[in-house]
């Protein structure tokens, strides 16, 4: 009898020892993976109130994510609240924010690309309408309504793209950024580079690579032209079904890209955004199409007075009042399914990061944003300022309308159609059916 | 102590019970649920029934990608087992050098597929534009020869390693009666070696059949699913439909199709299981 109760004993401690074992071990590996995803995220401070709530912001720009990690460490030790900032690897948003909003932990600050991407997100989204950051916006026009007239998100940047143009490069050619007014001006200076490539050494165009970490400059950004240009000729704003009014300019200057550029329009799916941006500091290539976020790079290696962003000129409209393609597609939003204590922390977050010293500063000068707030600061990005100097100039900027795109696999399709046609696999047929066709498809699918 | 044990199996059995049930069956259980659902995030589910069913059959991605999948299975099942087999019978022949060989061999398989499919990539990718021909990311039968090029070494070293350790288990009594009795090489091999390592080819199909059906990380770094979508795999295509597409229908599909991904790999597998193990034998 006693040796039984000695042996249940025994079991029962050994059982014990294992499920202890596996909390505890769980629990530690929990925390290293929660560790490894954050990547170099900031360290939050153990001293702060357990009940004061936290903030977790999952960032969508990986090229800001070092400024992000150093401004949520100020401000942690400013006020003592966590901060944790996990960025998302490049075009991995949508799934990262999938995954971890599924979490008991999940991001109590995310962020949507506006209405397409807000349908998803709708009912996790805290209703912004009286809070302070709201209100310090400077126009209506950057806050994301939902259907029921509530504010969902608030754009946080204002980002310019266009042509990015290497000036000492262009006046080795014979020209100067005032040459280029048109289409025609462009085609006209691209092709006389291309003819004299072997004895200037660097080609027009960087690499119109179609790797996935570079295509979105052109069936996304590229592909807002002439969607615009029919926009404001029909006079709205978003559309069931495109008419593809002017893909004939679209194919223009994407085969001015491709035929003029460091490659041949074969090896283009291989090449990615960093062969692009490395050909363009080498100093092979006059023009990258990408946009004032790439200047905190570029800077690294030109001064300010060799930098210039021209406006990508399809063909269309009146050209010499053309501007730079400037909106947003980063709102932020608050998880309304997070805690009373966590709302309010991450919302005291964001105000502080718009409005402080720290985080104006920070922001403009780290990130170089133009933020849509009051508060402010001047960035120093050469590209940001190209921008305002055309405003005041009396240019039109163009906006960005591939908000409205209607799916990321619309996206994805015509990315795929783009690149067979480069490498001369598909036909611009194929890229029409994608452009067209498949926008009231993925739209009816996207609306059912 | 025997007695005992017969009497608290149950509280021996519970850990490992436990960890199943948390681990494996009540995320089974639950995914199955998820299926007939339409949702965000799995905290907030509304249950709409079948209809998540019939969109996935009238998915024509789904339905290439089951094609180019089942392709994909056979040929690199027999590819890779011919060849590992192959390899195998040479190095149990006593050459110089056979460990090293077998080192060899089976070190690929110790690099992730993430890893091997952007290193295949650059490689073929190199070797295509010397040719002048189009890339991986172009021309799906590229895509097709490359990923059977991938899968093969990296498999077929580990599939050598289990059929050197079913050769070597052959009685030589065997290999010698058979001898005397006056039967050919060609004879020995199929009538007496292959019989007897029947339950490696067993193990060695199944690995493979297995792991080409289910095959993503590989599919995913190689070639992405390109050129629109032909080179696309079963999982990759799930998995696309899963987080790739925006929109909370989207979601409810993406998990129909992987409990139909499911069946069908236990369906292929058993009917495989069942083929290999009647043709073993016992010396």
């Amino acid at each position: 009898m006693k040796k039984k109760l000695i042996s249940i004993l025994m079991s029962t401690a050994m059982i014990s020892s294992i499920l202890t074992g596996c909390g505890s071990s769980t629990s530690a590996s929990g925390t290293a993976a929660a560790n490894t995803e954050a990547g170099n995220a900031s360290e939050t401070s153990e001293t702060a109130d357990a009940g004061a709530g936290k903030v977790y912001y999952l960032n969508f720009k990986p090229e800001a994510d070092e400024a992000w990690q150093k401004l949520a460490k100020e401000y942690t030790e400013e006020t003592g609240v966590p901060v944790t900032v996990v960025t998302a690897a490049s075009g991995e948003y949508e799934t990262t924010l999938q995954s971890e909003m599924a979490k008991s932990d999940a991001p109590t600050l995310f962020q949507v690309n506006g209405p397409v991407g807000l349908k998803n997100w709708a009912d996790y989204c805290y209703d912004l309408s009286d809070s302070e950051i709201y209100k310090n916006l400077t126009s209506e026009d950057y806050a994301l309504k939902n259907e029921d007239g509530g504010v969902a998100g608030v754009a946080y940047v204002i980002e310019s793209y266009g042509i990015i143009t290497n000036k000492a490069l262009l006046e080795k050619a014979g020209y100067s950024t005032d040459d280029i007014k048109s289409f025609a001006d462009l085609k006209k200076v691209a092709e006389d580079i291309t003819a004299r490539k072997d004895e200037l050494g660097f080609a027009a165009f960087a690499s119109t690579g179609m790797d996935s970490s570079s295509d979105w400059r052109f069936k996304t950004h590229l592909a807002n032209l002439p969607i615009y240009f029919e926009y404001q000729d029909d006079g709205i704003t978003s559309t069931e079904a495109i008419k593809g009014t002017y893909l004939d300019n679209y194919k223009n200057i994407f085969d001015l890209y491709i035929n003029n550029s460091t490659c041949e329009p074969k090896e283009l799916s291989a090449k990615t955004a960093d062969d692009a941006r490395n050909e363009f500091l080498d100093g092979k290539a006059v023009f990258y199409q990408n946009g004032s976020w790439e200047y905190s790079s570029l800077s690294e290696k030109y001064s300010d007075d060799e930098l210039a962003m021209l406006p990508i000129y399809i063909g269309v409209g009146d050209e010499a009042k053309q501007g730079l393609c400037t909106g947003t597609e980063n709102y932020w939003c608050v998880n309304a399914e997070a805690s009373e204590d966590d709302i309010n922390a991450t919302l005291a977050f964001m105000n502080w990061c718009v409005t402080s010293d720290a985080g104006t500063k920070s922001m403009a000068n780290d990130m170089g944003f133009t933020i849509p707030f009051k508060t402010a600061q001047e960035s120093p990005n050469v590209f940001v300022q190209q921008d305002q100097a055309n405003t005041e100039a009396g240019l039109t900027p163009v906006s960005w309308n591939f908000t409205t795109m209607p799916s990321e696999e619309w996206k994805n399709n015509l990315g795929s159609a783009l690149t067979a046609y480069a490498a001369g696999t598909g036909s611009w047929d194929d890229v029409k059916a994608a452009f067209v066709d498949n926008w009231a498809t993925e739209y009816s699918l996207a609306n059912e | 102590m025997e007695k005992s044990v017969r009497r608290y199996w149950p509280i021996f059995v519970l850990p490992t019970l436990i960890a199943f049930t948390i681990g494996f069956l009540w995320p089974f259980v639950w995914g199955i649920y998820l299926s007939f659902c339409k949702f965000q995030t799995v905290n907030k589910v509304k249950f709409i029934g079948a209809s998540n069913y019939l969109r996935v059959f009238s998915d024509n991605s789904f339905i290439h990608a089951f094609g180019f999948t089942a392709l994909f299975t056979v040929v690199s099942t027999l590819t890779i087992n011919i060849l590992a087999f192959f390899i195998a019978m040479l190095l149990t022949r006593r050459i110089k050098g056979t460990n090293i060989f077998r080192t060899v061999f089976f070190m690929p398989n110790l690099i992730g597929g993430i890893v091997l499919g952007y290193i295949w990539q650059i490689l073929l990718d190199c070797l295509l534009s010397m040719w002048g021909k189009p890339l991986l990311a172009l021309d799906a039968k590229a895509g097709f020869m490359g990923l059977l090029i991938l899968m093969s070494w990296q498999q077929i070293g580990y599939m050598m390693i289990i059929y050197i350790a079913g050769l070597q288990n052959v009685s030589p009594d065997l290999v010698e009666a058979a001898e005397i009795d006056g039967a050919t090489p060609w004879q020995i091999l199929t009538k007496v070696k292959i019989p007897m390592v029947m339950p490696s080819i067993t193990i060695c199909t199944f690995l493979t059949l297995t792991n080409s059906f289910k095959l993503f990380d590989q599919n995913l770094s190689l070639t992405g699913g390109e050129p629109a979508k032909a080179s696309q795999m079963l999982a990759l295509n799930i998995y696309e439909t899963y987080y790739g597409r925006s929109g909370a229908q989207w979601k409810g599909i993406g998990q129909a199709k992987a409990v139909v991904f499911f069946l069908l790999v236990v369906v292929i597998s058993l009917i495989q299981l069942r083929a290999t193990r009647s043709k073993e034998v016992q010396a």
